[in-house]
């Protein structure tokens, strides 16, 4: 797949803060790309500069073999997801749907509206306002109106985050079918680590306005080449110097005799969370570990001595 | 996104300056020239016009006007304040009551002043009525002297001062009062005691909103004050009227706004954001 | 004790305002009454409109009255887009010099305004050859109401969310599209309000306009003036009546947009 957008080098200085910094991305067409990281981390800034809103201090953006960078929000040929959808409250769905056609006079105009709000599932809310929906309609309105211009690709800046944490996982595998339904390449922001391992086919994780690892969300996960991003995209003990998964960590009152690598220490607390155990352990050395069990096995009691082990092939080395 | 802000500024700062700056401006320069044979200005350049203001007469105008807007702007926040508080305090109808307050002043401030003459002239409806009564033989004089004056700035400016005196108690923290009952203190003595001191800033900051215009006043002075009563309005009138000097009638424009402007940037830096 | 106290001191407040509203409302109750007074003193002789008919064929108080009305259109018309226009540009980054002189048209007293501008006309005219008159007078009404349009406005830019500019440009529109399609529309309401409060200042205005009018263009507010100094006037009260309450009429609907 060839990328439909890079990021060569880019950077973006504000008076006092570098928000982002020397930032390289090659999006490949079709994909769900999402870009991951805490907030402050540069990532809305990348998007605004992938829309147009800021201009970079340095570096180039290439869409479909075009240089981007320079060139006004409104000539570009991606569109963006607000986070908080930004619908114009004074038109209707129709209205608002119909909003980027209306310039270019296109004359197939009505029938590209009307197939679009059909795909978003919105057909016979055409009338109502804003005002009238619920979040999630809300948002459908705003794909909509994006989609219905065809972008190369389309933006967008947390878009579940303003929705009830019911809605989102429904809303989330919406999207993901939206997405595949249409082909169009998504660029996904989020800072939430579960949405971008499950939607993406590919993401990229940011820190303080730098890419710190890119590529498919399981080779981020099992092989993280950073410490931060083994802790962003999951749970992480640190022992030995080595990380290992809290899935991989296990438990026993007596070590197993194949067990090479292992500590010993006391449980300090056993929480449960439905569909596993999280038993936290003080380890002899002083550090803390969290050990993942599913709920059938042997209970642990407070204060309990217990060795905690784990194989090399759960070991992470990691700078 | 610069482009097109600066189309959109560009006329309101051709205005201000043709209307505000520019003729300011002149006036700063007709302040020290000297006044024409007839009338309008000549060229020889003085501070003459200023050192006239020392004089005892001018003196004696500057100290009514002070005094006259001092006693206004008290009243008003005395009258005012009890207004804010129960406005503030009505619940749901806040919105009502205080747009029954605005309203009157946005109305002809000319009508509104001609309605105290309607009043209080000798052949108005309070001596006419006072008379009906039996309670006075001959009519009252109580249009054109400082009172009339007084009066009908109060009744001017009472609903401008009720606002920022509103805006100030509605902000205050109800908490705050329920811990003084708590702590023992009547309606009255809390009222006194921890109401008043922390709307302090929002009266000092209505008493400047009332006193900068009550100071510059000319139509009320004009109307209900008769000959007598000369405030630095009318000078100001009369020097580029019926006197036609008009430098001295600069150098006093020039003295009112520059008291204005300091009393304005002292009620800014010491009150809240309400100026 | 303490709870009856507190009654106590609300029924007094409310007694205290009832009063205050009082003393704002019945000297123009007063006049509105003597309006269609059959005498033409303050005693009270029977209902009569012959005042009314006084004041509708007084020939001299019907033309300022039109003067007014089209010197209050005209500078309503220019304030209203003036200051709209400013207002915007103020939201997208602020000017200290635009917002000063703004904050000094208001604080200004209004002889030295008036002064200020009649010293300037007099000064231009020696170049221009014009005389005072209704654009003279149009333009020292923009002096002040610009000022007041753009406090509107500027209060209802604040509760604008940025987004929606940013989601029409990224749709497609120019700066000046979104503009006029997106936040022009959520502003209708304030841009109605402000040019209905830009109109209210500009009729009743006394003080500066006595000064620049010229000899044709004599206003309302002027009329007034001079017969409210000639003495007793009962077509006065007709007069007033009518103004207060048309602009009453005209401040109320004002408000009711600024709150939607």
């Amino acid at each position: 797949m060839d990328a439909i957008l890079e990021l060569r080098r880019v950077s973006k200085q504000f008076p006092g803060h570098r928000a982002v910094h020397d930032v390289s991305l090659a999006i490949p067409g079709g994909a769900f790309f999402s870009l991951l990281g805490p907030s402050g981390c540069g990532k809305t800034t990348t998007l605004r500069l992938v829309a147009g809103f800021e201009t970079p201090t340095a570096g180039e953006i290439w869409l479909n073999g075009q240089r981007i960078d320079q060139v006004p929000p409104y000539q570009r040929n991606v569109n963006t997801v607000f986070q908080n959808y930004a619908l114009f409250p004074h038109l209707t769905v129709q209205g608002n749907v119909e909003f980027g056609l209306r310039r270019t006079g296109a004359a197939d105009m009505e029938t590209r509206v009307r197939r679009v709000i059909e795909q978003v599932r919105l057909s016979g809310k055409e009338s109502r306002k804003p005002s009238e929906l619920s979040g999630g309609e809300r948002q459908r309105v705003a794909l909509a109106r994006s989609l219905v211009l065809a972008p190369d690709v389309l933006l967008l800046d947390e878009p579940l985050s303003a929705l009830d944490p019911q809605l989102r996982k429904q809303v989330r595998s919406e999207l993901k079918e939206l997405q595949r339904r249409t082909g169009v390449t998504f660029l996904f922001v989020t800072h939430d680590q579960e949405e971008a391992l499950s939607l993406s086919d590919q993401m990229a994780v940011m820190n303080g306005g730098a890419i710190e690892q890119t590529g498919a969300p399981q080779e981020l996960y099992q092989r993280p080449s950073t410490r931060f991003v083994a802790s962003f995209l999951g749970a992480m003990n640190w022992i030995n110097g080595c990380g290992v998964r809290p899935e991989a960590t296990r438990l026993s009152r007596q070590l197993p005799q194949n067990a090479v690598l292992s500590r010993r220490g006391a449980v300090s607390r056993s929480t449960f969370l439905g569909s596993h155990l999280h038993i936290e352990v003080m380890l002899e050395g002083g550090e803390a570990v969290v050990a993942q069990t599913a709920p059938g096995d042997s209970a642990f009691e407070r204060g309990e001595a217990v060795h905690v082990w784990w194989s090399a092939d759960d070991e992470l080395r990691l700078p | 996104m610069r482009p097109l802000r600066s189309w959109f500024i560009a006329p309101s700062i051709v205005l201000m300056a043709a209307t505000l700056a520019i003729p300011l401006a002149i006036i700063c320069v007709y302040s020290v020239l000297t006044r024409g044979a007839y009338g309008g200005v000549e060229w020889p350049w003085t501070f003459e016009n200023y050192s006239r203001l020392l004089d005892t007469l001018y003196g004696a105008i500057f100290a009514r006007s002070f005094g006259i807007a001092a006693v206004a702007t008290a009243l008003c926040l005395v009258l005012g304040f009890p207004l804010a508080l129960f406005i503030a305090r009505s619940g749901s109808r806040k919105n009502l009551y205080l747009s029954l307050v605005i309203l009157p002043f946005w109305t002809s401030f000319l009508i509104r002043t001609y309605a105290w003459m309607f009043l209080l002239r000798d052949t108005g409806l309070i001596n006419t009525l006072l008379q009906a009564l039996g309670l006075i033989r001959q009519p009252l004089p109580m249009l054109y002297n400082n009172g009339a004056v007084i009066l009908g700035l109060v009744y001017g400016y009472l609903p401008f001062a009720v606002l920022p005196l509103y805006a100030t108690v509605e902000r205050l923290d109800p908490s705050l009062l329920e811990a003084a009952a708590d702590l023992g203190a009547r309606p009255i003595t809390a009222l006194a005691r921890v109401t008043i001191p922390l709307s302090a800033p929002g009266i000092r900051a209505a008493a400047m909103l009332v006193f900068v215009p009550c100071l510059g006043t000319y139509l009320t002075s004009d109307l209900l004050g008769g000959s007598k009563t000369i405030l630095i309005g009318n000078l100001v009138q009369n020097q580029f009227t019926a006197s036609r000097d008009w430098p001295f009638g600069a150098a006093v424009s020039i003295l009112l706004i520059a008291i204005a402007m300091a009393l304005m940037l002292a009620a800014r830096r010491h009150g809240p954001d309400l100026v | 004790m303490n709870t009856r106290m507190k009654v106590g001191m609300k029924k007094s407040l409310a007694v205290y305002a009832a009063a205050a509203y009082a003393f704002l409302y019945l000297p123009l109750l007063i006049l509105a009454v003597f309006s269609v007074n059959a005498s033409r003193f303050s005693v009270w002789q029977g209902f009569s409109a012959r005042w009314y008919q006084a004041m509708l064929a007084d020939h001299d108080l019907l033309e300022s009255t039109a003067n007014s009305l089209i010197i209050a259109t005209a500078s309503t018309l220019l304030a209203t887009a003036i200051g709209t226009l400013a207002a915007y540009a103020l939201w997208k980054r602020s000017s200290t010099w635009l917002s000063g002189s703004l904050y000094l048209s208001l604080v200004t007293p209004e002889i030295v305004t008036g002064v200020s501008l009649l010293a300037f006309y007099q000064w231009v005219f020696r170049y221009l050859h014009l005389q005072l008159g209704m654009h003279t007078v149009v333009l020292a009404h923009l002096s002040f109401s610009v000022a007041y349009v753009v406090l509107v406005v500027l209060a209802r830019l604040r509760t604008f969310d940025p987004a929606l500019e940013e989601a029409a440009l990224d749709l497609g529109a120019t700066e000046l599209g979104a503009f006029r399609r997106v936040t022009l529309p959520y502003l209708a309401p304030a841009i109605a309000a402000a040019a209905m409060l830009a109109f209210t200042v500009s009729i009743d205005d006394y003080v500066i306009t006595s000064l620049v009018a010229g000899v044709d263009s004599r206003t309302l507010p002027m009329v007034i003036y001079a017969m409210a100094r000639r003495g007793v006037n009962p077509v006065l009260n007709a007069v007033s009546t009518v103004v207060v309450v048309a602009l009453g009429a005209l401040v109320l609907i004002s408000e009711r947009l600024r709150a939607s």
